[in-house]
């Protein structure tokens, strides 16, 4: 019984020390995620804090007098004509008008606070309405990049204001009385880049980004699953095939910059393939992507239990059948959750882009895969690194719309891998 | 207090009668000699003809040198102790072993004088006349139609819904889950319990029309009413279908098989008449085993 009873005691002591130790280790788990958390956190708050002001821009709203003498131009639809006329004038015109206390004398000092893009956008509009020759039009038009910056970052040290007091105190004269105005930037989200900040936007990089993923799912996936297939279910088990896995796996953790290298000597010197263009973006990241998807389709073939196999081949499938039937669409789910995440590598990937020319300023939206393009994350990169700091809140806002996509990326992966799984 | 001391007394007297004797006979010290089956292995006019049968996995020999002949209609049971090398042999009467690299099959092995192994010989064609149950339910994670109608479509047994139908419908009859499937066809086969799943494993093999089932210990994973289900299913059976049981239950051999061959290191050391091999077994292995000595 004494024997007993000492054993119970040392149960009971062993226990309190399991205890103490099992709750000591779910701290440690505790306090990893918390750090994690923190970092998260930290993260999207400075993105956030430094890039929502990206997604505002400032305009002027006013009374625009469409004099024809004034303007030079007595036919708008006359091509030449209006390639000659000033549609300067009545933008300066109309704000002076706005301005009380201003007089001819401080044009220059006005016409500062205009966005240089906002004749063009007059001239555009007039060749739409040629009717609107002679009369007075509200419009609004883009106000000038030091404007916005002064609009969005009055009291911030870190921002250096353009405007002489003067000017200041004109933007707050009218920002009072409504004539100047923050609204959502549809800009932002319809144009390609610019030179001035207020005009650039990242349309063309997102066309680019989704015209570079493209060509990269559909080289990727298929080529990456059927060489996983063919590895997992048909190669010979031999010293080849071993070399072959061992070089996948290395090529897995090959720097992303050697592909960008790889690029630029095969596909566009030796090839002659046009730089800068989606066609070669994504056949960079395709050799980038294809280690990933080969490996998680293997380890999602690997999972399919042989019982389903060999209930198959009992019956008298085929191997072709047994793997059609069976083995891929268990396999499936799994396969689709390893290509998206490698898809979202693809997305944010930046340095082999560059090589391969996609760093270049490109205008324009593109239309096509044989088009000069940027990529949203050498877009990010463009413009953090420029000295404008206009750009950098761009920059953070172009941040967020690529976390954006990422995230909901991986939350398709995860909701795929929930939905699509099965039991057995 | 009587039960409890009965129990008691049956549960040390039965060990101590199986014990004793194990160290006087020593009966792992029998020598048996190779090819050598005591019974009766041969028939006239066999299904599946067996001759000198190797089989080895790398470089251990699984199977030495087995001959034996099954006969049409009949059902034999292989019994023995784990790793006796009875599910190889099975494994070998429609090649599936195949998918295993290192494993080689040597001998003569005929099914209706057609040789199973020759490599002329379309695997896919033998396994839809060698159908196979295996130890552990494997439905496909389909609906229990599907299950059924699979071997059908891809051997392209039935051209039109309707007979695909009929095929699905008699195979689930046979199988003796009509019933209880009829109203739910398109249900996942995975939802079903544990002896549904097995004799729908049944259903799927037989929806083919094999001329043999080889079943892989199908109870062992089964509770006794399922097992007592699939047993009467197999008695049923046997009027159109050779069977093939392993089977690690001796009452399970004598209830369904007519004939028991016991296999012991990898020799097949007797064949017989079920009841002969249960009452009075030629071979002191095939005694010691029945007795429940080892194994």
């Amino acid at each position: 019984m004494t024997d007993q009873r000492s054993q119970a005691e040392i149960v009971r002591q062993s226990l309190k020390r399991r205890y103490r130790k099992e709750r000591r280790f779910r701290a440690y788990g505790v306090i990893a995620i918390a750090i994690a958390l923190g970092a998260l956190l930290t993260l999207f708050t400075d993105i956030i804090g430094k890039g929502y002001t990206g997604f505002m821009k400032t305009t002027i709203t006013m009374d625009v007098q469409l004099d024809g003498e004034m303007m030079y131009l007595d036919d708008p639809t006359d091509e030449r004509q209006m390639k000659m006329a000033d549609f300067v004038e009545p933008l300066v015109q109309a704000l002076i008008k706005e301005i009380p206390g201003a007089s001819e004398e401080d044009r220059k000092q006005v016409r500062e606070l205009i966005n240089p893009y906002a004749s063009v956008e007059l001239r555009d509009s007039l060749k739409a309405n040629p009717e609107w020759l002679g009369t007075t039009q509200t419009l609004t038009f883009l106000s000038h990049t030091d404007v916005d910056v002064y609009v969005k970052h009055a009291g911030d040290d870190a921002y250096s204001i353009k405007l002489n007091d003067q000017q200041k105190a004109w933007v707050d004269e009218l920002q009072e009385r409504g004539v100047i105005d923050t609204s959502f930037n549809d800009v932002f989200f319809s144009v390609g880049d610019s030179r001035d900040p207020s005009k650039a936007g990242i349309l063309g990089a997102i066309v680019g980004s989704l015209l570079t993923m493209f060509v990269t799912l559909i080289l990727s996936f298929p080529i990456g699953v059927a060489a996983a297939i063919y590895l997992e279910e048909f190669a010979p088990q031999n010293k080849f095939t071993d070399f072959i896995e061992v070089n996948i796996n290395n090529l897995a953790a090959v720097p992303s910059i050697i592909f960008g290298l790889l690029g630029l000597a095969v596909f566009i010197n030796l090839f002659g393939m046009p730089r800068s263009v989606p066609v070669v973006g994504g056949l960079v990241l395709t050799l980038m992507t294809l280690p990933t998807i080969i490996i998680s389709s293997r380890a999602a073939i690997k999972s399919v239990p042989p019982s389903i196999r060999e209930s198959a081949e009992g019956i008298g499938a085929s191997k072709m059948q047994v793997v059609l039937h069976h083995v891929l669409p268990l396999a499936m789910p799994g396969m689709l959750t390893g290509s998206i995440i490698g898809m979202a590598q693809a997305l944010g990937e930046t340095a082999p882009l560059l090589l391969i020319g996609m760093v270049a300023f490109i205008l324009d939206v593109p239309d096509g895969f044989f088009d000069s393009a940027t990529v949203l994350p050498v877009q990010v990169f463009l413009w953090a690194g420029s000295p404008e700091l206009a750009f950098i809140e761009r920059a953070s806002a172009a941040i967020m719309v690529l976390l954006t996509f990422l995230i909901s990326m991986n939350a398709l992966a995860i909701w795929m891998r929930k939905r699509l799984e099965r039991r057995w | 207090m009587n039960t409890v001391n009965t129990t008691i007394t049956s549960e040390v007297g039965q060990p101590e009668e199986a014990v004793v004797p194990i160290s006087d006979e020593k009966p792992a010290e029998t020598v048996i000699e190779e090819g050598k089956t005591v019974g009766k292995p041969f028939a006239d006019d066999p299904k599946f003809k067996l001759r000198d049968v190797d089989v080895f996995y790398g470089d251990t020999r699984a199977i030495k040198k087995i001959s034996l002949d099954i006969a049409r209609n009949e059902v034999i049971a292989f019994i023995g102790p784990s790793g006796c090398g009875k599910s190889t042999f099975l494994r070998c009467l429609n090649r599936m072993n195949d998918s295993i690299d290192i494993c080689r099959v040597k001998g003569s092995l005929h099914l209706d004088d057609h040789d199973i192994y020759d490599p002329k010989r379309d695997v896919v064609e033998l396994r839809a006349r060698v159908g196979m149950v295996f130890q552990k339910p494997n439905p496909f994670p389909k609906s229990i139609y599907d299950n059924v109608a699979y071997g059908p479509r891809i051997h392209g047994l039935a051209n039109r819904k309707s007979d695909l139908d009929e095929i699905v419908e008699n195979s689930l009859r046979k199988a003796g889950l009509w019933e209880e499937a009829k109203d739910r066809l398109d249900a996942n086969a995975t939802g079903m319990s544990g002896g549904q799943q097995q004799r729908l494993c049944i259903a799927r093999a037989i929806a083919v029309s094999p001329e043999v089932v080889l079943m892989d210990e199908p109870c062992s994973a089964l509770d006794p009413i399922a097992t007592a289900k699939v047993e009467e299913l197999i008695a049923e059976l046997s009027e159109s279908y050779t069977i093939v049981i392993v089977t690690h239950s001796m009452q399970q051999a004598a209830r369904v098989s007519h004939r028991t061959a016991y296999f012991h290191l990898g020799h097949l050391v007797e064949v017989n008449e079920t009841n002969k091999v249960f009452t009075s077994p030629e071979h002191e292995l095939t005694e010691s085993y029945i007795t429940g000595r080892f194994g």
